[in-house]
């Protein structure tokens, strides 16, 4: 949560930034409370959360879906919290990718198709769009004869990378991962993490980690964990 | 993009979208087939008769006359004297008459006795006079002229004997065998009753019921074929006429004096406005059935949203996948509503073909079997308002599924409730 130090000395605008953010719901007994949080444009951050610990909750506060009942976002240094839903999800469209547990695709549509549609709704120019979409899964290992398979024909190996291509295509300031190496076996996920990371890296993209797995830990230079934010929650297990 | 989704995501569910396409499309032939065979019929039935300016006969009510006299349904009540009939005929404002001498049948069609003035004067549909497909107009007593579908279905042609048989049953046990006719012509289709009548001359209705009295043979007096002719063949009676006049104008004098024609009670009707109001008890029956075909599409329509809500669980995922690209919710609002439109035009076209189908397929059995001659091409204007209207009412329906896109995308976010 403190302590986050830029990369270089160069001071760059943060990829997001969180300030006396206060969320709760009417019906529920807890509250989520993030005095602040500053991800600088290209770091990365794990964040350790148990299923039930109200990371749905902040992650639906990153990306723009809910708003905080006290506090303020910035993404890319822009208001965003403050915005109207529609500006959100503009902004959504063209400055966070997400990556989700599982299933990130949609079934029916092929996997080049499932691409782009991110750039779709951050309305980026659809043949550079696509020209880029194929750059980005050759690099992730998905070749060109597997780009018009429906995504459903896809291992769930495969189905991930496309998931990555598809929130990196808009160069995105901010990449929200939900716990996207569950469903992965261990040779899987060590390969998952090597090309996401990479790949963000090339693109100067932020990378908010969310996972229980803290194995994973390593491979992050900052850390938080929900326990710390989350009051009132009632812990599972 | 979004009309993408909306094809694939229908086309990912195929198998209930198709069911939902098929009972929508069973529901629009429906509409749009009875809708057009609604008009037909209208169509069909008013033009059986037309520029003649009254029907005369026995004192009846208007609709047992124009039932008999041109639908050749159910039987007059009495006669008309042949005195009486030459009588008015001379009235000066009375342009023409068609005198009509019913009550025999040919193996269930009607026969009809007439004059030639018959072949010169009716008129059906918008004033076309009768067509000879073969031969010409009776000439002799013992000639014949067929309606199209009389010789087309017993497979009559010129030069063939027929016999009349007494009363109107398809199955006659009294037939007038020892005077057959012969056919001299064979009218082209008209679509209306005529096609289904035998004609034959006053005379030859005659000379057949010379040797018969009160509906049945005299018992020991028989009258050959050459023997009537050689009889005063003037009818003593016909059933009803037609009656064209001078000018139009006169329609209601001549109708008020022939129906205080002091020698008998006569009736005189104005074929248009007994089929008004024919067709308008017709009418109740045909907008009820309509009013049924409305329910079943509604129905169809009840039943397209209840699919499409019920997948709304299922494509939760879909949902908060296209949310966390961007997707804003009234765009998953429109994506529903485009999904119901696409089928709904889907299933207008559907039916338009399969209607477009049957009718080709059903054109001749129709003509055949019930004279009734339908138009294969079902739409007008009127189509058009259908479809725009079906079109609203699904769109509107849609709003029911397209909300809780809508709404769940708002409570729900990114996250996937498995």
């Amino acid at each position: 949560m403190t302590g986050i130090q830029p990369v270089t000395d160069k001071p760059k605008i943060p990829a997001i930034e969180l300030k006396n953010v206060l969320f709760y719901y009417q019906t529920a007994a807890w509250q989520l409370s993030l005095p602040e949080l500053t991800l600088p444009q290209g770091q990365h951050l794990f964040i350790k959360g148990a299923s039930g610990s109200g990371k749905t909750t902040l992650l639906n506060l990153l990306a723009g879906i809910i708003t905080p009942k006290q506090g303020e976002i910035k993404l890319g240094g822009e208001p965003f919290s403050g915005l109207s839903p529609a500006k959100r999800d503009t902004l959504r469209a063209r400055n966070i990718g997400v990556v989700f547990q599982q299933l990130n695709l949609i079934s029916y549509l092929s996997v080049l198709d499932n691409v782009l549609l991110s750039a779709h709704f951050a309305g980026l120019n659809k043949a550079a769009s696509e020209q880029r979409a194929r750059a980005l899964l050759q690099s992730l290992g998905l070749g060109p004869e597997l780009i018009t398979q429906q995504a459903a024909a896809l291992s769930v190996g495969q189905q991930q990378r496309v998931a990555i291509a598809r929130a990196l295509l808009t160069r995105p300031a901010l990449l929200i991962a939900d716990e996207p190496t569950s469903a992965l076996d261990a040779d899987n996920r060590d390969s998952f993490m090597q090309v996401l990371l990479e790949q963000a890296e090339a693109c100067q993209t932020s990378v908010i980690f969310v996972s229980h797995d803290a194995s994973l830990r390593r491979y992050f230079n900052q850390q938080l964990d929900m326990q710390h934010l989350a009051q009132g929650v009632q812990p599972c297990c | 993009m979004l009309l993408k989704l909306a094809r694939q995501s229908l086309w990912n569910r195929r198998g209930t979208a198709l069911m939902t396409l098929f009972s929508l499309t069973i529901s629009l032939v429906l509409l749009f087939g009875i809708d057009h065979l609604r008009k037909e019929a209208r169509q069909s039935f008013t033009s059986t008769i037309s520029g003649t300016d009254l029907i005369v006969g026995a004192r009846s009510g208007q609709l047992n006359l124009l039932l008999y006299s041109v639908f050749r349904i159910g039987n007059a009540t009495a006669n008309v004297s042949w005195a009486t009939y030459q009588r008015i005929s001379k009235h000066p404002q009375i342009s023409w008459t068609i005198p009509m001498s019913l009550g025999d049948s040919h193996r269930g069609y009607r026969v009809l006795g007439t004059n030639l003035d018959y072949f010169k004067h009716y008129r059906y549909a918008n004033g076309q006079s009768l067509q000879f497909k073969e031969g010409q107009p009776f000439n002799e007593v013992y000639d014949t002229v067929l309606g199209a579908e009389v010789a087309a279905k017993l497979g009559y042609k010129l030069g063939d004997q027929i016999t009349l048989a007494h009363g109107v049953g398809a199955v006659s046990f009294s037939e007038h065998k020892d005077k057959p006719f012969v056919v001299t012509g064979i009218l082209a289709p008209t679509g209306t009753p005529l096609d289904q009548t035998v004609h034959v001359s006053l005379e030859g209705i005659e000379a057949i019921h010379l040797d018969w009295q009160q509906g049945a043979p005299m018992p020991g007096r028989s009258i050959s074929a050459e023997q009537a002719l050689t009889q005063d063949l003037t009818p003593k009676a016909i059933t009803a006429f037609m009656v064209g006049l001078e000018s139009r104008m006169a329609t209601f004098v001549v109708q008020r004096q022939i129906n205080e024609f002091k020698g008998e009670a006569l009736s005189a009707i104005l074929p248009g406005v007994a089929l008004a109001e024919l067709w308008q008890m017709l009418s109740m029956v045909e907008n009820l059935l309509l009013l049924i075909t409305l329910l079943v599409l509604v129905a169809g329509l009840v039943g397209m949203m209840t699919t499409l809500l019920a997948s709304m669980k299922e494509r939760q995922r879909e949902m908060a996948i296209l949310r966390a690209v961007g997707a804003h919710p009234w765009y998953l609002f429109v994506l529903i509503q485009l999904e119901v439109l696409l089928l709904t035009i889907l299933a207008l076209l559907a039916a338009a073909v399969t209607l477009v189908i049957t009718l080709w397929a059903l054109q001749d059995t129709l003509a055949g079997s019930y004279g009734l001659f339908i138009n294969i091409n079902p739409f007008s204007l009127q189509t058009l308002y259908w479809a725009g209207a079906v079109l609203l009412v699904s769109a509107m329906l849609a709003c029911i599924p397209a909300f809780t896109a809508y709404r769940r995308a708002l409570n729900d976010g990114l996250a996937i409730r498995l």
